[in-house]
């Protein structure tokens, strides 16, 4: 049906509807944005506008005034990657045998995944802390062990995106396909399964690494260093900066976020 | 050994070989303890040792007392803050996220506008905690954006009765900045789910659109349309961040009282007050998301 | 039921209908005629135009140009819910959150038609087509065949003068499609509703319409009872879309067409005197004793009859259609003629 009909059956709204809804609401959110940018200009109490919040990141003395920041932009790196390597080496093959062993595991696996929600990071945290202390133990402090924890927070989010992949693509044919080629179990995972989860895992860890990077709650709590407890710290003197790479932080994530729909559209295009 | 073909059913494959290899099952099992350990240690221990340390004191003691501590008036308002802070951005953010919904109602899922607005509504959604206090103290700080061109150019201020950003009040417009995404990304596929035969059935069938709307397509939403809304209710409440960037010290709302029971360091002994502020916490969190998922299935059922 | 039918459909008559979107034209100009209570199938492959003509006459697309007369009336200023048509879609289309009894009555309640009337007129709507067990049911609890004769119950319960079917039966099961086609027909019937019924599927558009029209193209290329299109096509298309046809090389000379030995009329446009391709039906190739030689290639059972492929010494391979009885065994040379009175010609 033509937009035109379905306009005039009243089930879809007409362009004048459409545009101003899209346009005030779009107008209203890109306030904060715009504040935040214009708010990098500033020259302090002043007034006027300068380039030297920016320009202040590149110069010499920039590596150690702002060394805890990069520092903690670089944990935050760091436990973004661990954090996808324990969604595709611990939740995606579990995922994978259960969806193809274990298929009345499946309503379990997925309410497990989803129980973060309901225990949010405030809750949990109460209780990470004698958890941490033991890991601490184990495995030292360096700031990479945050990542354990992680783990547990993008479930939800993993979880859908390998999900939606694993049901869109027949994942019992191919794998029963793969038997009767006598292929053995490693190799039709190499070969056949995963090369057609590549859509899905990349958008869990993309996913993932946007939750990671967004992170505060856990690490202030266990007192570690990562992107938003640097930001929050570096704020309380030098609110442009944090300033500034909160909206760096922001656009990263949007490039990421686009890339996932245009991953998608690119799986579609091809079938 | 040739094989029969394999069974279609789903619980076949697993059943068959099994029968055969019973070695091959039992190693299949095993495929998903690491799984199983890891979510048992960072997630059910976490859990478990969260809600139980509300029922010991300090030296190991089996009490209430900290149960009875949640009756305490201050606790009371805080959960009450909680609760209605989380619902009016609920539903603002539910009206508000439906409409933007509607806006985009048969635009191309891969065209510009679509595509955009999905991107931007993952990012923003995400988009909690330091930065987003930020973005808010930039605009309508006290020296922020709009507040300052407000006073110049439109002669109001805000903040003429007080500063309220910083307070309870102030958590409304920021909480609603990613209540709204949120509720883009959760509703969309519910409204674009509206097929379109049902519209031109009720055409054929002598419906205007105002009971195409009221007859039709808003019955069929409701059950979306208030999951997502408890959806966004459980995202405020149990939000941490933002109002930990925004209001620096106090214990307005629930998760303020538990970083005041944490890190406190002027009252001993509130530690294990955290974990009754995490039980209670959690029993609403179980009752909203209980009702989520019950909407949930009435509205998959209805989408085949 | 006995007596003239008695017709409560309306008469139809599209007039030079067109419609475009963007660089395609989808109708390049739609005349017909339906009488009042007739059933016409608009048969043709997909994108020919079928399903945009019935939504045009329906009002769910407007048009560019030409008349679209219902009851004597212009309708291009009335819209969908005032043309008093009735419509089943294809599939889904179904009010989900509603009982299949409040589906039918809904119709009823867009004309304000009070409680009671309402529920008795959607029941007995319902028993026509032998649903009214499962009023109170949901749509996601019906089968396919089960939900369409719902959506029929739907589109006939405030009566329509016009009834219009887009490819109601696609989405069924083979057994479900021959049993509730024949059930459409029949209600067709009883009531007189003057119906358009979109398909692509040739073998149920001959089974239930009283007139076919064959689109390609956005035109409607021949529009005649079911026996005429099978038997007289008037074009290679045609010949070729309803029913099976062999193409086998044949002779013209002076509107006489020699094809393997006999000689027919030949049908469709006129062509110059000479080499020709013939479209053969199988039924009409007969295994004679002279006639020209073929090999026996495959032989498939039908159940009812058997359907032979032999190949002519040029190497044209023919479906010849005939009795159980005939066992021809593969690698057999035997000889085949042609029947028919008159066969479909196109150039070679």
């Amino acid at each position: 049906m033509t937009t035109r009909s379905a306009v005039r059956i009243g089930a879809e709204p007409g362009r004048l509807p459409r545009t101003l809804i899209l346009v005030i609401v779009g107008l209203i959110m890109a306030v904060p944005i715009i504040g935040m940018i214009e708010f990098t200009f500033r020259a302090g109490l002043s007034g006027g506008y300068t380039l030297d919040h920016w320009t202040g990141l590149v110069d010499e003395d920039a590596a150690r005034t702002y060394r805890g920041l990069f520092q903690a932009i670089g944990n935050s790196l760091v436990l973004a990657v661990v954090t996808v390597a324990i969604v595709v080496v611990i939740l995606l093959p579990t995922m994978i045998l259960v969806h193809l062993r274990f298929p009345r595991l499946q309503r379990l696996l997925e309410f497990v995944c989803i129980i973060p929600i309901t225990v949010p990071a405030i809750v949990l945290v109460v209780g990470l802390a004698p958890v941490y202390s033991v890991v601490v133990k184990v495995f030292g402090s360096a700031p990479w062990t945050l990542a354990f924890a992680y783990g547990i927070t993008v479930l939800p989010y993993a979880y859908r995106a390998i999900q939606a992949n694993l049901e869109a693509v027949d994942m019992r044919t191919l794998f029963e396909a793969g038997r009767t080629l006598s292929a053995s179990w490693p190799r039709i995972l190499w070969h056949v399964l995963l090369p057609n989860l590549r859509r899905g895992v990349l958008a869990a860890s993309f996913i993932s690494v946007a939750v990671v990077l967004g992170e505060f709650t856990i690490a202030s709590f266990l007192n570690r260093s990562n992107l938003q407890t640097a930001l929050l710290q570096v704020s309380k003197s030098d609110p442009w900066v944090a300033t500034i790479f909160a909206l760096l932080a922001l656009l990263f994530a949007f490039i990421l976020l686009i890339s996932i729909g245009r991953l998608g559209r690119e799986r579609k295009s091809s079938s | 050994m040739t094989d029969a073909p394999a069974p279609v059913s789903a619980s076949g494959d697993a059943g068959t070989t099994s029968r055969r290899h019973p070695l091959r099952g039992a190693v299949a099992y095993i495929g998903l303890t690491p799984f199983a350990a890891y979510v048992l240690l960072f997630l059910a221990i976490p859990t478990t040792l969260a809600v139980g340390t509300g029922f010991f004191t300090d030296e190991g003691e089996l009490t209430l007392a900290n149960i009875e501590g949640l009756l305490a008036p201050n606790v009371l308002q805080a959960f009450w803050s909680s609760i209605w802070v989380s619902a009016v951005t609920a539903v603002a953010g539910a009206i508000i996220g439906a409409l933007v919904c509607y806006a985009m109602l048969g635009m191309r899922p891969d065209g510009a506008v679509r595509s955009f607005v999905d991107a931007a509504s993952g990012v923003l959604a995400q988009f909690g905690g330091v930065m987003l206090a930020f973005a808010f103290i930039a605009t309508i700080g006290s020296q922020g954006l709009v507040r300052v061109w407000m006073q110049q150019a439109l002669g109001i201020d805000i903040y003429a009765d007080g500063n309220w950003l910083y307070q309870v009040p102030g958590l409304l417009p920021v909480y609603l900045y990613f209540q709204v995404p949120l509720m883009i990304i959760t509703f969309m596929p519910a409204l674009h789910g509206l097929k379109t035969q049902w519209a031109e059935a009720s055409a054929t069938l002598g419906g205007t659109r105002l009971t195409y709307w009221t007859r039709i397509a808003i019955p069929v939403l409701a059950p979306s349309f208030l999951g997502s809304l408890l959806l966004l209710f459980a995202n405020a409440f149990s939000s941490y961040a933002t109002a930990a960037a925004l209001i620096s010290q106090g214990a307005q709302i629930v998760p303020l009282q538990i970083r005041s029971a944490l890190v406190s360091e002027t009252v001993l002994g509130r530690e294990n007050m955290a974990g009754a502020l995490a039980l209670g916490m959690i029993v609403i969190m179980v009752i909203v998301m209980w009702g989520y998922s019950v909407l949930q299935s009435r509205t998959s059922r209805w989408q085949r | 039921m006995t007596g003239a039918p008695v017709h409560h459909g309306a008469p139809v008559h599209l007039s030079g209908v067109t419609k475009t979107y963007g660089s395609h034209q989808a109708l390049a100009g739609i005349d017909l005629e339906m009488a009042p209570g007739e059933f016409i199938a608009l048969l043709g492959p997909s994108g020919c135009g079928k399903t945009t003509a019935l939504r045009a006459l329906s009002g769910l697309e407007a048009i560019d140009g030409g008349r679209i007369l219902i009851d004597g009336k212009d309708v291009a200023d009335v819209p969908t819910n005032r043309r008093d048509i009735g419509m089943v879609f294809q599939s889904y289309s179904l009010f989900p959150h509603m009982t299949v009894l409040e589906n039918v009555e809904f119709g009823l309640r867009m004309r304000k038609v009070e409680k009671m009337e309402r529920r008795a007129r959607a029941t007995e709507t319902l028993e026509m087509v032998g649903l009214d067990h499962l009023a109170g049911r949901y749509a996601h609890q019906l089968s396919g065949g089960q939900q369409q004769r719902v959506a029929l119950a739907r589109a006939l319960v405030t009566r329509p003068r016009v009834l219009l079917l887009d490819e109601p039966l696609s989405a069924l099961d083979a057994k479900v499609r021959v049993s509730l086609r024949d059930q459409i027909r029949r209600i067709q019937t009883d009531l007189g509703i003057t119906t358009l019924f979109v398909t692509h599927d040739q073998e149920e558009a001959l089974a239930v319409a009283d007139r076919v029209a064959v689109m390609n193209a956005g035109r409607i290329e021949q529009i005649g009872s079911p026996e005429e299109l099978y038997t007289r096509p008037s074009s290679p298309f045609v010949a070729d879309f309803v029913g099976l046809s062999n193409k086998v090389s044949a002779e013209l000379l002076g509107g006489r067409v020699t094809v393997l030995g006999a000689t027919a009329e030949a049908l469709g446009e006129s062509l110059a005197d000479g080499p020709v391709t013939a479209l053969v039906r199988p039924e009409d190739i007969r295994i004679t004793a002279d006639g020209t030689p073929a090999t026996v290639v495959a032989s498939s059972f039908l159940g009812s009859l058997r359907r032979t492929q032999v190949r002519l010494e040029d190497g044209t391979v023919l479906a010849v259609q005939h009795g159980v009885g005939d066992q021809l065994e593969t690698g057999n040379t035997v000889h085949v003629s042609v029947t028919a009175a008159a066969v479909s010609v196109s150039a070679r």
